[in-house]
């Protein structure tokens, strides 16, 4: 007698623990194997697209914080390049390093992050409140130079909008010393142990040219075995300045692209960032930073594509000018939007625990994937 | 390495019955602009051939053009000039690392462009979006279903469209509430 | 302990529900209370934080608001549940878990029944849970439910093979199923514990050490798994199956399945110690024997018999907040391919010592 069976549709979200916000995803499974998954986001669309349209340009930097709000300052800086390139201008030297001091400090919080939310998806709790100790550490140097801990407003257009406090310096420099240890507890505590391994090495294999069709950028592109940094290919603002490496997937522990990769590039990438830093510390000179503010933006007609090095991959301003103060349009190349697109070819086959596994690698933030 | 120009050169010479124009006039970055219904055959062709090889679709973006007019007619009545709606691709090459802008226009009363789904995969979701934004029709994609908006939007309400209202119900609702 | 009752109050079936409510009032709740104290307290200073502070001193009485919030929430019971099955599911779990009790010697005056068969008792009457947690994610119509609840009884029933074997090998040993004559043949001194080769003699005693090492080994791990603790928690993995079988209980059904799992860690920890840690034996002598007060003893049994069971409860709190989840499949193969092979080859070689 045939037994008669049919795929289970699960529901995964929009309210679920693990999807990173509010992310719907439609499994359909057989047991508990995947068939099939289809994400449906747009829960959190807050049409910045449309409302930026209606803004001047300067008025646009606080709307940009709120789509990578892990990463806002990073949001600023993309689009502060993007207008600048539009406009043709120079900022001064200061505001340069200023740039990438916040920049890399946000990559390193916005790392931690995903590292840690990582670690809770896989059941390990502790490396996750590990890593937000030492966020707070960097979030309270955000507060100290410009009073916003999540939402920063800080990278304006031609400038930013204080200058340093004179201890930030200093206590950035305390922080790396502090810090940098703590990676390598990190590793002993979450990277290197057994059954984290066993739960994502071989699992999500990404392979290089599938990851390049589906336009995977930053840590997930690099961790197929790629050395694609635009800070290093592309650089812009005054990257090209500093010496570090690309981190890139080894498939150490298991095939190359796999999550363990993906998880392991970020946390030699937080090494890298720490090393850019000691840097510009070194090298940041004194001066104005709101000189090269514009009064009043107003571009010439035209289009322009800047893109930057985001925490999550590359994050791409589209904008297009008719020559007034407002833009004629805007799209936004979120990083989390293109990387979310590959869950489904990524799934198939695998278990559920692994679809938590691979949502986590490759590191979305929904505030971005629906802007 | 290869600039716009060379580009546009090769296009034109590869696919002689399209229509090719390089628009060059523009603060940053060259655009190219082709023919919308066969702009798959121009992805595959940029993708594939080994002087180009553009394997990353960076971006893909639907724009509303806002250049509706009305045009007077010899018999001096006028008749209405709908606009065009405009996608923007910009390309890159991760091996060569040189970048390229296309452009295809549709009328916006029937605004038709080929899908690029097969050419790159990120092309899905991005056509996805416009689709949903602003109302371009993608031939031949797969799954053209609103992305951000709710699927039970009205069918032919796109939000990015410059001559866009916001509707007065929702479900039954007023808007504003 | 029921005699005793039994002379006090002269009838029989009051002394029987004496007898079987004292666990529950004396050990278990109490014992579910500061548990879960210990587990928020232990975990947040693991993890570099206060835990709860606010109601009491450093927070000791935050259970006990818990329990009353719980106690008042609304019992919500969805429409499309089976109700009877729905309702049934948390006091077959806990009854599950609470039978177990039964059979441990907590001390030598105090076992709610010295059956000879007591940890034979303990195996079949702990395979309730099972049935228990099925009815759970069936009656939930609920997919999380369900999902958890396979996984979960596939684990129950895989893990219990390790279990019984090593606890097999303990019973050929010893020579005997009743936890409280296993306690009494490790009496004195530590190394009489069956962790270190029982009470045999030196020789045979050298001979058996690693393989009774290993044996309590393999029964700690399976145990873990037993009752869904990290790193097997898989039934109740939080971050895939919202909260597996219990995701639609709330109130005080949900705080009945949250007491049975805190009770199951004791239990688990209680059979661990009375078959390898010498039961309610002290290591170090008795304080009432050397000062001659012989009623001490019982309580001195008491206290050791707790400090070594909320020991390996311990134990099982360190491991859950520093260790990630394995995946079902990567559990099962611990089970099947790791843990019952090496069960057996341990049983195999036990016997063959136990034959010098």
């Amino acid at each position: 007698m045939a037994i008669k069976t049919e795929e289970m549709v699960l529901n995964m979200g929009p309210q679920h623990p693990s999807t990173h916000g509010v992310l719907r995803l439609e499994l359909e499974l057989e047991g508990e194997i995947i068939k099939n998954v289809k994400p449906h986001i747009g829960y959190l669309h807050r049409c910045f697209e449309k409302h930026a349209e209606a803004m001047t340009y300067p008025q646009v930097v606080p709307y940009t914080d709120r789509m990578d709000y892990v990463a806002s300052m990073y949001n600023n800086f993309g689009y502060a390049v993007t207008v600048e390139k539009l406009l043709g201008i120079e900022v001064p030297e200061r505001v340069e390093y200023i740039r990438v001091i916040m920049g890399e400090l946000q990559r390193i919080a916005s790392h931690m992050v995903a590292l840690g939310t990582y670690g809770l998806d896989l059941g390990a709790f502790t490396p996750f409140l590990y890593l937000f100790i030492d966020r707070e550490k960097i979030l309270n140097l955000f507060e100290m130079t410009c009073g916003a801990r999540l939402l920063y407003n800080y990278i304006w257009v031609g400038g930013v909008s204080h200058d340093l406090h004179p201890d930030f310096l200093r206590l950035t420099k305390e922080f790396i010393d502090y810090y940098r240890p703590h990676i390598a507890e990190l590793n002993e505590l979450l990277s290197y142990n057994k059954i984290f391994i066993e739960r994502t090495a071989n699992v999500g294999v990404m392979p290089l040219d599938t990851a390049i069709n589906y336009g995977m950028t930053g840590p997930n592109l690099r961790a197929s075995g790629l050395k694609f940094d635009l800070r290093k290919d592309e650089p812009y603002s005054i990257y090209d300045r500093f010496d570090f490496d690309v981190p890139v997937g080894e498939g150490k522990m298991g095939t190359v692209g796999d999550c363990w990769d993906r998880y392991f590039v970020r946390v030699l990438e937080l090494e890298q960032s720490l090393k850019i830093l000691e840097q510009a510390i070194e090298q940041i000179p004194e001066g104005d930073v709101q000189s090269a503010i514009p009064k009043r933006i107003k571009p010439p007609a035209g289009t322009v594509y800047g893109r930057v090095e985001a925490p999550r991959g590359e994050l791409g301003y589209f904008i297009i000018s008719d020559g007034s103060v407002n833009p004629f349009r805007m799209k936004v190349r979120a990083p989390s939007f293109v990387s979310l697109s590959i869950m489904g070819e990524l799934c198939k086959g695998h278990l559920v625990s692994d679809v938590v596994a691979i949502l986590g690698s490759i590191d979305i933030v929904l505030g971005e994937v629906d802007r | 390495m290869k600039q716009p120009k060379e580009i546009f050169e090769s296009l034109k010479e590869k696919f002689t019955e399209y229509n090719f124009e390089i628009i060059e006039d523009l603060p940053v970055e060259p655009i190219i602009s082709v023919d919308p219904l066969n702009v798959n055959k121009i992805g595959f062709y940029l993708r594939l051939d080994a002087d180009l090889q553009f394997d990353s679709l960076m971006v893909l973006s639907g724009v509303d053009d806002n250049n509706a007019k009305k045009i007077k007619q010899e018999d001096e009545t006028e008749i209405d000039d709908p606009g065009t709606l405009s996608v923007y691709y910009h390309l890159y090459s991760t091996t060569l690392k040189h970048k390229v802008t296309l452009k295809a226009s549709a009328p916006k009363d029937n605004p038709e462009i080929e899908s690029v789904e097969k050419v790159w995969k990120t092309a899905d979701w991005h056509e996805r979006e416009a689709y949903d934004m602003i109302g371009i029709k993608f031939l031949n994609h797969p799954d053209l279903r609103r992305i951000l908006m709710p699927y039970d939007w009205d069918e032919n309400s796109f939000p990015l469209r410059k001559d866009y209202e916001n509707p007065e119900f929702y479900q039954g609702i007023k808007v504003p509430y | 302990m029921y005699e005793l009752l039994y002379d006090i109050f002269g009838s029989e079936i009051i002394a029987m529900i004496i007898a079987a409510c004292m666990p529950l009032f004396l050990f278990i709740l109490p014992f579910a209370l500061i548990a879960v104290l210990l587990e928020r307290k232990v975990s947040a200073h693991m993890q570099d934080r206060l835990g709860p502070m606010r109601v009491g001193y450093h927070g000791i009485l935050q259970t006990i608001a818990d329990i009353l919030k719980l106690i008042q929430k609304e019992d919500i019971v969805a429409d499309t549940t089976d109700k009877k099955l729905f309702n049934m599911a948390p006091v077959l779990v806990f009854a599950g878990s609470y039978a177990v009790f039964a059979a441990i010697p907590f001390s030598g005056a105090f076992i709610g029944s010295a059956a000879d068969v007591g940890i034979f008792f303990i195996i079949a009457v702990s395979s309730i849970v099972v049935a228990g947690i099925l009815m759970a994610g069936w009656a939930s119509n609920n997919k999380y439910s369900l999902l958890g609840a396979m996984r979960s009884a596939a684990q129950i029933i895989s893990y219990e093979i390790p279990t019984a074997l090593v606890v097999l090998s303990i019973v050929m040993l010893t020579g005997t199923l009743s936890l409280n004559t296993m306690s009494i043949q490790q009496t004195a001194y530590f190394w009489n514990w069956n962790l270190f080769g029982g009470a045999a003699d030196g020789f045979v005693q050298l001979l058996l050490l690693p393989f009774t090492v290993v044996a309590f080994v393999i029964f700690y791990i399976s145990s873990l798994a037993e009752v869904n603790r990290t790193p097997f928690d898989i039934p109740e993995a939080e971050s895939e199956l919202v909260a597996g079988y219990h995701t639609e209980y709330s109130g005080m059904k949900f705080a009945m399945f949250f007491l049975a799992e805190y009770a199951n860690m004791f239990a688990v920890s209680a059979i661990a110690v009375a078959i390898f840690l010498g039961g309610y034996q002290s290591p170090l002598g008795y304080l009432g024997n050397t000062i001659g007060v012989e009623w001490l003893i019982p309580y001195e049994q008491l206290f050791w018999f707790t400090v070594k069971g909320v020991g390996l409860v311990l134990v099982q709190i360190w491991l859950r907040w520093t260790l990630p989840r394995l995946r079902v499949d990567q559990l099962m193969t611990v089970c099947w391919k790791y843990l019952i092979p090496y069960a057996f080859v341990n049983l195999i070689i036990i016997g063959l010592i136990s034959l010098i």
